[in-house]
């Protein structure tokens, strides 16, 4: 096995998919010679060519437009969008479009198309570049929405999500992207794709999170073994559908659950988990469940964004409040 | 790929000469020696600017800059076209328009060192603040300049955009309204050659100028980097818009130097002998060789000294810009906060307090 960056495991994932399927292709802006502004599809296009690794115009709805067409006609578009927020021109495309042609045309129509999209804050970026846009995407029906945390998970949900039938939001955490891991190249040891992940066990409360903060959540877990609680932390990976059956299980267990995310909190993702494990688990919840997540405001300048992004200390006030000890701002409710 | 050698509106030549022009002369007839010696300071000062940019985010300073060398009369000749009652809508690269707008140094900063998200009064410059996404600005352009209409005012509004923007659909869409509704707007093309890593051959087959007279937009293809021809151009589309002709549309071919921003690496992509055919026909050095002709033989130091000046006063304000207060997150979200961010705010002030921050 070898150590591989979150993004080289992207790459390598593309690298596999390209190989495994000639009707696999990626298009985006800056794909090619440059490899991606993060350096994702760094040398693919001089392996595959410039006509399974396309230089795209730089025009998003074109992009996904065009992606609909070619999935008509067998392809498998991998699309790379070069920053989150730079998907929305794509938008119409995606909720109105890919969305919704299996459905419309009673399955006849198959949209295996991946939209890769590097999101979250936390580089020092300027605006439009750190935001965190799932939820859009989660709360239309037909579109399936995963963010993926390390690089071995990111090698497996690449190409799990490129052989998918269904179109795939594939969420990369950018700040994560030159984290270290080792990457086994086979699949065999692969969870599916809309499983979640227990990460670590523990018994006194739940964190539920994905992408960018799975880290910091086990940061969190680790701080809270020193003051002896036991903090079981889960990694969504998958955001559209969402394994609740995973997060009950370890609710029931803990009676306790936090969850934390980078977007904004207002219909975001942590307010469908709260309802819905609060629906299967009312008898078992010892605490209302609490979000740790950005405030309700635009992606703030970067010499704000420390205070904007969930971080240690923060989830670790929602453990306390969860578990009401004094030290935490207990009363907080929204 | 577009050579310079086929640019049709050149008004001054890399050797400094003049290049009579019956049609476009006249446009640029007050532009004395003295003047263009002042177009001249304009382009160092703002090319001093540029670098000083790129020197504060090796430094650390600023988290990003977008080079603009190369791009210098493009942005001054136009710029300097312009009323103060007229309007523009640029993206990021146009520190040089921004300048002629008369927007300080101290508030041309603020984005880029990420103390704020933009740093000026739109209405102060008549000129919003800079669109990242690419293109949305055209449709505000044409948006401001069907009210301008509307109001029956002969302000003009003028959106900047770049070859590799002309792919978006917003673009489009801003010339089918702007026919549509005869709006006294100029789109101006700056066509640096590249978009990123993407060069302008991979979405024009045909100069990008041909694409407005589809829309009923006419059209010109102008050397940006001669800043008399970029003026004169500028005046006659100014001018048309004025008597309510309606939109025109400016192609300034030109050449982006530098990287796309300091967190680019052009050597993956771009040819250097390309750049070297570009750099003779640079905008200020040929300004420079006019001036001698007509006997300005200082206009260097002069200029240079200014730019200086300038320069300085762009490092102390960017190293003067306080960092932003905490709380100051949740001002502006809407015009009164609303009782939720309130509560969002009074909670992270009292998280703060706990930790002993400051807020
Ligand atoms: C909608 C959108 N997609 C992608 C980007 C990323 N991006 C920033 S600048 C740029 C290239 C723009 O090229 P061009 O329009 O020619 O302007 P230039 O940078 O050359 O001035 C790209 C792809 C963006 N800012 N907005």
């Amino acid at each position: 096995m070898a150590q591989k960056t979150l993004g080289a495991a992207i790459g390598l994932g593309l690298d596999g998919a390209l190989a495994a399927d000639d009707r696999v292709l990626l298009m985006g802006e800056d794909i090619g010679r440059l490899g991606g502004v993060f350096r994702v599809t760094d040398g693919l296009q001089k392996k595959w060519g410039a006509d399974r690794v396309i230089d795209t115009p730089l025009a998003e709805a074109g992009i996904l437009g065009t992606a609909v067409g070619l999935a008509y006609r067998g392809y498998r578009p991998v699309v790379e969008i070069q920053f989150d927020g730079f998907i929305y021109p794509a938008f119409d495309q995606i909720v109105a479009q890919v969305a919704k042609l299996h459905y419309r045309t009673r399955g006849a129509v198959r949209m295996p198309i991946t939209i890769r999209v590097p999101f979250g804050g936390g580089i020092g970026a300027v605006e439009h570049h750190s935001e965190s846009p799932e939820a859009y995407f989660a709360h239309t029906a037909g579109l399936r929405v995963v963010a993926c945390s390390h690089p071995q998970d990111a090698y497996w949900m690449i190409r799990q999500a490129i052989a998918c039938d269904d179109p795939v939001l594939f969420f990369e955490p950018k700040r994560r992207y030159w984290v270290t891991g080792e990457v086994d190249a086979s699949l065999d040891a692969a969870p599916p794709l809309e499983a979640a992940r227990v990460v670590v066990e523990g018994t006194d409360a739940t964190i539920v999170t994905y992408g960018p903060l799975v880290a910091t959540a086990l940061d969190a877990a680790l701080a809270a073994a020193d003051e002896g609680i036991s903090l079981e932390v889960i990694d969504l990976r998958s955001l559209s559908p969402v394994d609740f059956d995973t997060v009950e299980a370890s609710v029931r267990k803990t009676g306790r659950l936090v969850i934390t995310h980078e977007a904004q909190q207002f219909g975001g993702l942590g307010a469908e988990l709260a309802t819905s494990i609060t629906e299967r688990c009312f008898t078992h919840l010892l605490a209302a469940p609490a979000r740790v997540t950005g405030h309700d405001i635009p992606y703030p300048p970067s010499r704000l964004e420390e205070h904007f992004l969930p971080d240690l200390d923060r989830v670790l006030d929602a453990v306390d409040r969860v578990l009401g000890r004094a030290n935490s701002l207990t009363g907080w409710t929204l | 790929m577009q050579s310079p050698a086929e640019t049709p509106l050149r008004l001054l030549g890399p050797d400094g000469r003049r290049i009579p022009n019956d049609d476009f002369d006249p446009w640029v007839s007050d532009i004395t020696a003295e003047r263009l010696a002042e177009l001249y300071e304009d382009m160092v000062v703002v090319r001093r600017i540029d670098s000083e940019g790129i020197a504060l985010q090796r430094q650390g300073q600023v988290g990003l800059w977008p080079p603009l060398r190369g791009q210098e009369a493009a942005q001054i000749g136009s710029a300097r076209a312009l009323r103060s009652d007229d309007f523009v809508f640029t993206s990021y690269r146009e520190n040089a328009v921004a300048y002629c707008r008369g927007v300080g140094v101290e508030e041309m900063m603020p984005m880029w060192r990420g103390t704020a998200a933009s740093g000026w009064d739109p209405y102060e410059f008549g000129m919003a603040p800079p669109a990242v996404i690419i293109g949305a600005q055209t449709l505000h352009a044409t948006g401001y300049a069907m009210g301008c209409a509307k109001d029956g005012a002969d302000s003009v509004a003028v959106a900047y955009f770049g070859d590799g923007a002309t792919s978006q659909g917003d673009v489009s869409e801003a010339m089918v309204f702007a026919a549509a509704f005869r709006a006294p707007v100029i789109f101006l093309c700056q066509n640096n050659h590249w978009a990123i890593s993407e060069p302008v051959s991979l979405v024009a087959r045909r100069p990008l100028a041909d694409r407005a007279p589809g829309f009923g937009i006419p059209s010109i293809r102008v050397d940006g980097n001669d800043v008399l021809a970029m003026m004169a151009a500028t005046r006659w589309a100014l001018d048309r818009a004025r008597r309510g002709d309606g939109p025109s549309y400016i192609e300034a071919v030109t050449y982006r130097m530098g990287p796309h921003t300091t967190s680019d690496d052009p050597s993956r992509y771009a040819d250097p002998a390309e750049h070297d055919e570009w750099l003779q026909l640079d905008p200020i050095a040929r300004v420079e060789r006019n001036l001698e002709l007509n006997g300005l033989h200082s206009v260097h130091e002069v200029a240079s000294r200014t730019a200086d000046a300038v320069a300085a006063d762009l490092r102390r304000a960017c190293l003067e810009l306080p960092d932003p207060r905490p709380l100051e997150l949740f001002d502006h979200v809407f015009t009164e906060p609303t009782s939720r961010v309130l509560r969002q705010r009074s909670q992270y002030a009292a998280y703060l307090d706990m930790l002993g921050e400051e807020r």
